[in-house]
């Protein structure tokens, strides 16, 4: 787990990347986890990014909250949290 | 120009800072006034297609106009960072987009005070951005920061952080591993003692930013909130060792 954690960078890491899906800035905007509940920012989570894709995760309970691939096709992306910008 | 466009930069300074780590001044033809705690992503394309992308803070004031710096620290097998490190000389141009960021961000006009940094290894990068801006807008607000290094020589911005030590700003220095003869800071990893110590005087208002490593941002995080700082006035950033 340590070594792991170690590598482990979080949400800031990838506001350009959220960027380019969601067309806006959402770091600072505010993400409920589907399995624990925990409410806070995006820049919060924590961000698996040498999986092929970025992996964002809530660091409370580790439940995945948002996926992003970059396919040929272009930018794929899956939800789970709820999000509000603010 | 917006910041998700990607930009040609050319490196035209190159500083070492400390053994591990050299700050890269870069000019940018599609220059972005920046929040104090923002980074760029840099990105680096061999002639194969193959792409490495990472993201680094901005160590520069907002207010200086067409550049920036770029501090980094290499990274034992880091494709990015040893690139950089061991491959760019002045004059070589980098991809890069930004600036990109609008969480670990820092007003020194709006955002009120007083303000507690921590920082571990090249986790002051944002930090000195920060204080850089609090001199170059002449602001007031009170700042702390509590910066642990290793040794003496891993600490970056050493001469710099020690001139920039006066009108309310505060700069606490931890070493973990070693320290010269006459040491008088700290001489432990942060602890919640020294935490203590450090933000006392700015009671439980005070608007923490913390960067560095996973578990230190973690445990200053958490022994921080156990001593009432309001949990939505502290601002994490991690980073890992082999990312930025």
């Amino acid at each position: 787990m340590r070594a792991n954690e170690e590598l482990t960078l979080d949400g800031n890491a990838v506001g350009g990347l959220l960027d380019e899906v969601f067309g806006a800035d959402l770091t600072a905007a505010v993400g409920t986890c589907p399995d624990c509940g925990r409410r806070d920012a995006l820049a919060t989570l924590r961000a698996y990014t040498y999986a092929p894709g970025v992996v964002l995760r809530c660091p409370g309970c580790d439940g995945v909250q948002l996926v992003i691939v970059r396919t040929p096709r272009g930018l794929r992306h899956q939800l789970r949290s709820v999000i509000e910008r603010r | 120009m917006n910041t998700l466009q990607w930009q040609i930069a050319t490196i035209t300074k190159i500083t070492p800072e400390t053994a591990k780590v050299k700050s890269f001044t870069l000019s940018l033809p599609g220059w972005i006034k920046h929040r104090a705690g923002q980074h760029y992503d840099l990105r680096l394309t061999a002639p194969d297609g193959y792409r490495a992308q990472r993201s680094y803070s901005i160590a520069s004031a907002p207010e200086r106009t067409g550049e920036i710096d770029l501090t980094i620290e290499r990274v034992e097998d880091g494709e990015v960072s040893t690139f950089l490190h061991q491959v760019v000389v002045p004059g070589d141009r980098v991809e890069v987009r930004g600036p990109i960021g609008g969480y670990f961000v820092w007003d020194a006009t709006t955002s009120g005070g007083p303000v507690l940094l921590v920082a571990g290894g090249s986790g002051v990068v944002p930090m000195m951005s920060m204080l850089r801006h609090r001199a170059a807008v002449g602001a007031k607000v009170p700042v702390r920061l509590l910066y642990s290094s290793r040794t003496y020589d891993d600490v970056i911005y050493r001469e710099e952080l020690a001139s920039l030590a006066t009108g309310g700003v505060e700069i606490f220095h931890t070493l973990t591993r070693s320290q010269p003869a006459g040491w008088t800071g700290y001489a432990r990893r942060i602890d919640d003692t020294m935490l203590a110590e450090v933000s006392r005087p700015f009671g439980a208002s005070a608007l923490t930013f913390i960067c560095g490593p996973t578990p230190l941002v973690e445990s200053a995080a958490t022994s921080l909130e156990r001593a009432s700082l309001r949990a939505d006035r502290i601002k994490t950033e991690r980073f890992g060792p082999t990312g930025t």
